[in-house]
């Protein structure tokens, strides 16, 4: 505690940074309760499910016999095929729209701009009973498709772009355009390329959002082949009460796994694109 | 300049035409049908001009939810962000254990709110939750946290606060790492307490922060209820129902599309006048620099 003193406000007693550190560590206690619990239950026996016992004996039966309840190997298979698709389509439609409103001049600029930004207000989160009566039209209930489409233009990733290609020196492109250089491939060869920490930025956000998205899916999916993971875990817990809170606690940590331990490899990263996303 | 016209029309097309498609012209559509009745059978959709508005008002569960709402709203905005602050302001500096810390803080933020719930439904479960391991140690009585209409909504707040305190705290870090050390210093020198240093210059400083984070909280506050799917289904006796579930109850429980799409109405309501009062809120931010 004594060398942190040196950063830190003086004019303070010891006793003042003694209940600091004390209230740090009571909140993050409190904080990882729920999930150490969960991470206790799952890796022990169910019959100590419930009771505080920290030297019950270890196992991943739990873990085993969820995945083999339900098929959450194929839930996997359609999320991560959900949040490739979500993000290849944000990335190339949302990159060419908010390089023409960043880069170039046309009529209906700023109103199509305003537009734009609704979204970030009014999500498609919301308008549920109209998009699915267009997906019932389109013919695509029940396909992964139709869990991504309304999403593909993003108001949030033109947004986001649009400033910092903005940022981006206009003698670049104008060097770049001399050497004959297409639009296209002033897109994709100079401003892409300088934009990167913002797309990655946003690519964590919006993998994140869709890999935990719920409600839409829920509406949208009926099957198996389509459900993605939060829609198959939701039906897991809620439909057979048979099942040991130990096994569905097991199946929970399953779900978020993949985005729990990326999240700890490179938390850093992720810190700093929520950040950067959420600056605007 | 032509050329740049049809350049930038070709480049904006199939964004434009996605948006407008699961957007604009859905939210118009929505409008648009509040003012129908709901096709059932072979009786085909009438005009009923304010019919399903003048429902809306007479349908108390239409009103409990709004309470519900404004209540979940009131109690989850000020304590996420206080809470928020707190944590930002316990790791920016050096401390013992601060990548724990930072940890523990974050990692709710990262799972999806389905798990969440789940996580969240094992600790309230009566005779087996953690809750009820205290409570029985103390000699309590077990209590249903999330079956009674008199705690179900305060259950499923702590889970909203729980999930995005850690996520606010990351925009209070950034604020904090722009007060310039040089103040800090000074008010070192000055032998300024800590919290007087906190409640005049820090705070002040922090201010656009909060109000950014206040609108996402108030946004976050009617569009996210993925736990309430889990946890209580808007029940005991509509004790715990938001909006949002209660749109997707009608509209895809009850197929009441019509009195789904007038609630769908006032959803976009609320989000606008947050959308505009936002504008003028944030507008003010400029002042501060």
């Amino acid at each position: 505690m004594s060398g942190a003193a040196g950063t830190m406000v003086a004019g303070q007693s010891a006793l003042d940074r003694g209940l600091f550190v004390v209230g740090a560590w009571v909140l993050a206690l409190i904080w990882i309760l729920p999930l150490a619990w969960a991470i206790m239950t799952a890796i022990q026996p169910s019959a100590f499910e419930s009771r505080l016992n920290p030297i019950a004996p270890l196992t991943v039966e739990n873990f085993i016999r969820a995945w083999n309840a339900a098929p959450f190997g194929r839930y996997f298979v359609n999320t991560i095929l959900l949040v490739t698709m979500v993000l290849a389509a944000q990335l190339l439609l949302c990159i060419h729209a908010a390089f023409a409103f960043a880069r170039l001049d046309f009529p209906g600029k700023n109103i199509l701009f305003a537009l734009v930004l609704v979204q970030l207000m009014v999500m498609p989160d919301i308008l549920l009973v109209r998009n699915y009566a267009t997906m019932a039209r389109l013919g695509l209930i029940d396909t992964i498709l139709a869990i991504g489409l309304p999403y593909f233009a993003s108001g949030f990733a033109i947004f986001l772009l649009r400033q910092t290609f903005k940022t981006i020196p206009k003698e670049l492109d104008e060097a770049a355009r001399v050497e004959g250089c297409s639009l296209m491939g002033l897109i994709w060869r100079v401003y892409v390329p300088l934009a990167k920490p913002t797309i990655l930025a946003f690519a964590l956000v919006s993998v994140s959002h869709h890999w935990n998205n719920f409600i839409w899916p829920l509406i949208i999916t009926s099957s198996v082949e389509t459900r993605p993971l939060t829609v198959g875990l939701s039906i897991f817990a809620t439909t057979d009460s048979g099942i040991e809170w130990s096994v569905i606690t097991a199946a929970t940590l399953i779900t978020s796994g993949p985005l729990l331990i990326a999240f700890l490899l490179f938390q850093r990263q992720f810190v700093q694109s929520f950040m950067r996303a959420g600056i605007k | 300049m032509r050329r740049e016209w049809v350049h930038a029309w070709l480049l904006l097309l199939p964004a434009v035409v996605l948006l407008f498609t699961f957007t604009h012209l859905p939210a118009v559509q929505t409008v648009i049908d509040s003012f129908w009745s709901t096709p059932r059978g072979r009786r085909p959709s009438v005009f009923v001009g304010l019919a399903n508005y003048e429902r809306l008002l007479a349908d108390p569960v239409f009103v409990l939810a709004m309470v519900n709402n404004a209540i979940y709203a009131a109690v989850t905005i000020p304590l996420s962000i206080a809470l928020a602050l707190a944590m930002a302001v316990f790791v920016q500096g050096r401390i013992m254990g601060r990548a724990f810390l930072r940890m523990s803080y974050f990692t709710p933020t990262v799972l999806p709110l389905i798990a969440v719930a789940n996580i969240w439904l094992f600790f309230y479960l009566p005779g087996f939750g953690l809750f009820e391991q205290i409570r029985a140690l103390m000699g309590l009585s077990p209590r249903n946290w999330i079956g009674q209409p008199d705690t179900a909504l305060y259950a499923i707040m702590a889970v909203t606060v729980w999930n995005q305190a850690g996520f606010f705290m990351i925009f209070y870090l950034a604020a904090l790492q722009t007060i310039p050390d040089s103040l800090r210093e000074a008010a070192a020198i000055e032998g300024c307490p800590r919290l007087t240093f906190f409640r005049r210059v820090t705070w002040p400083l922090l201010m656009p922060t909060t109000l950014f984070l206040s609108v996402n909280a108030t946004i976050n506050a009617f569009r996210m209820v993925d736990h309430v799917f889990v946890m209580t289904q808007g029940g005991p006796n509509n004790a715990s129902m938001l909006l949002l579930y209660y749109i997707y109850e009608q509209g895809f429980r009850f197929w009441d599309t019509a009195y789904a799409a007038t609630l769908t109405v006032v959803m976009v309501a609320v989000l606008a006048i947050i959308g505009i009062g936002q504008f003028f809120l944030l507008d003010r931010r400029v002042h501060y620099r």
